[in-house]
């Protein structure tokens, strides 16, 4: 188990409530997102989960509760919450070194410590060799690996990942999940992590909050006692197939609601969810 | 064997580029001194045109020997790269600002689209009455269409860029002036660059229209000139000459922006005249 380090943060989150166009998103929705803790949320297509996270980083004031980051209340977009996006958001015109740098130059750090950040981060994500390569010359792997890089190089208090696997290939994305749950348990930041692959999300999870179909708010809190290190043995393990199996039911509930609202996401995700019960 | 094969294989472009226009002297060569089709055999065939262009002794007196060839080619280049620089520096300033900010675009952007559809033939009696001497004219009629294909790429630009690359440059801790100059800027260069094509071919096209009326020299001033004297053999040169320095002044422009845009990936298309 990774040791807490450094000032990483805790978010207490209390009744928040959001709607878009009167259509409520969240509601009375409370959660605790624990220092060093990695914090994974799971829910069906559309409860909600982008808008807490946009919530959270700032770029939307919530209509009603309250954010609070180590007791203070969060304004707008910072450094000391930093998210890593469904899409890439790798700046395509920089080149992976200046991505990565980006966060540190404008915020006018001397360039002697700037470069040595950089290249530390680099080394350990792998990407020592393709700096000079633009976004647009590199593998999907790779591009998310220069994502968590651009992060982690500021050494945020809290790391949001807003499905940041989505889109990989099978093979890619095991690949990433394994060398993800690595970095966190190498510097035991607190990170939360947003998913609606159950898969990925007890393999990866401390704690799971599971979250309702419209209006969204935390169903259930699921504490993931599966040993760290992790590896994907860890998905052979009759514990890991308990919670997984404890989870999918709860999961099932909220996706057939969304089913019978007729989302066609939901649909999707009810048929793979039933998909994946059968495999069971 | 190899070796043969590299040596005589011409690049596809290159190759396509003396077909059609090899393709068209040969068509243009039939009409008028093959079938002499009737009106076509009026025109000056391409045989004399040529000789007469590259003849030291012109019966016209314009060919590649002459001065006055000359001085009417950098008149008329400097006129366009003045009006081309000014369309550059006003129009892309101009499209950031309306992008970039909101009330402005709410200000501009009704001014912009009222003047825009305005002909710059039609600008010539303002211009000539205003402007201090009619050089400064002929600059301006030059630039004014540039001028809004450029400022409306360059919003078109500033609009396609992904909100995404604004929220990641924001969370990690961007002032305002440095979202603009690392996501505005590069992410509109782009269409800047789509824009300053279209803004160099309506320059040439105006800066005719404006040497015609009001211009002393330039290659406009030759054509109306001979079109007076009925030397059309000196037209098609003056017109084919045209065409040479717009094809390599709209290559320079896709140089310059390949250069500048080493991330992008090749070939996009796309533009709003």
């Amino acid at each position: 188990m990774s040791t807490v380090r450094r000032n990483f943060g805790e978010f207490q989150v209390t009744g928040l409530t959001h709607a878009y166009g009167g259509v409520p998103v969240l509601e009375d929705c409370s959660l605790e997102v624990p220092r060093g803790k990695l914090t994974v949320l799971v829910g069906p297509s559309g409860c909600g989960k982008t808008t807490l996270i946009n919530i959270l980083a700032g770029y939307e004031a919530p209509a009603g509760g309250r954010v609070l980051l180590d007791g203070q209340p969060v304004g707008g977009p910072g450094p000391d919450r930093l998210v890593v996006f469904q899409e890439t958001a790798l700046f395509p015109w920089m080149t992976v070194e200046q991505n990565v740098a980006f966060g540190c130059r404008v915020r006018g750090m001397p360039a002697g410590e700037m470069r040595e950040r950089v290249q530390a981060v680099l080394v350990k994500v792998g990407l020592s060799d393709f700096q000079a390569k633009y976004p647009s010359q590199l593998s999907g792997g790779m591009q998310r690996r220069a994502e968590l890089a651009r992060a982690m190089v500021n050494d945020p208090k809290v790391l949001m990942l807003d499905e940041p696997f989505r889109g990989l290939d099978a093979m890619t994305r095991s690949i990433m999940q394994e060398f993800y749950v690595g970095l966190f348990e190498e510097v035991g930041r607190t990170n939360l992590f947003i998913t609606h692959d159950l898969e990925e999300a007890v393999f990866l999870a401390d704690r799971l909050l599971i979250m309702t179909y419209r209006p969204g708010r935390i169903k259930e809190v699921i504490e993931v006692d599966l040993p760290r290190p992790r590896t994907f043995q860890v998905m052979a393990t009759q514990r890991y197939n308990d919670i997984r199996q404890h989870a999918l039911e709860l999961l099932f509930e909220e996706a057939s609601k969304a089913f019978e609202a007729g989302s066609k996401a939901a649909f999707d995700l009810v048929d793979g969810l039933a998909r994946a019960a059968g495999r069971q | 064997m190899g070796l043969h094969m590299k040596r005589w294989t011409v690049n596809p472009e290159t190759w396509g580029a003396v077909v059609s226009i090899l393709g068209f002297v040969l068509l243009w060569y039939i009409l008028t001194a093959v079938l002499k089709l009737p009106r076509f055999d009026k025109l000056p065939n391409p045989v004399a045109v040529f000789s007469a262009w590259l003849s030291p002794h012109p019966q016209f007196g314009l060919s590649i020997f002459t001065r006055g060839y000359y001085l009417d080619i950098l008149y008329s280049v400097g006129r366009v790269l003045a009006a081309f620089v000014l369309a550059t520096v006003l129009g892309v300033g101009l499209g950031l600002l309306m992008g970039w900010s909101r009330v402005f675009f709410d200000y501009s952007f009704p001014l912009v689209e009222t003047l825009r559809p305005i002909p710059p033939i039609a600008w010539i009696p303002l211009a000539v009455l205003v402007l201090p001497t009619a050089e400064l004219g002929v600059i301006f009629i030059t630039f004014i269409a540039a001028f809004f294909a450029t400022v409306l790429n360059t919003l078109l630009g500033v609009r396609s860029i992904d909100e995404v690359y604004f929220r990641a440059a924001s969370c990690l801790g961007s002032r305002p002036r440095d979202v603009f100059w690392n996501v505005v800027v590069p992410g509109a260069l782009p269409a800047i660059f789509t824009g300053l094509q279209v803004a160099m071919g309506i320059a040439w096209i105006s800066l005719v229209a404006g040497e015609m009326i009001a211009g002393q020299r330039g290659l406009g001033y030759l054509i109306y000139e001979d079109y007076s004297n009925l030397q059309f053999v000196n037209i098609v040169i003056g017109m084919a000459t045209l065409g040479l320095l717009g094809y390599g002044s709209s290559a320079l422009v896709r140089m310059l922006g390949r250069r500048l845009m080493a991330w992008e990936g090749r070939r996009r298309g796309g533009a709003m005249a």
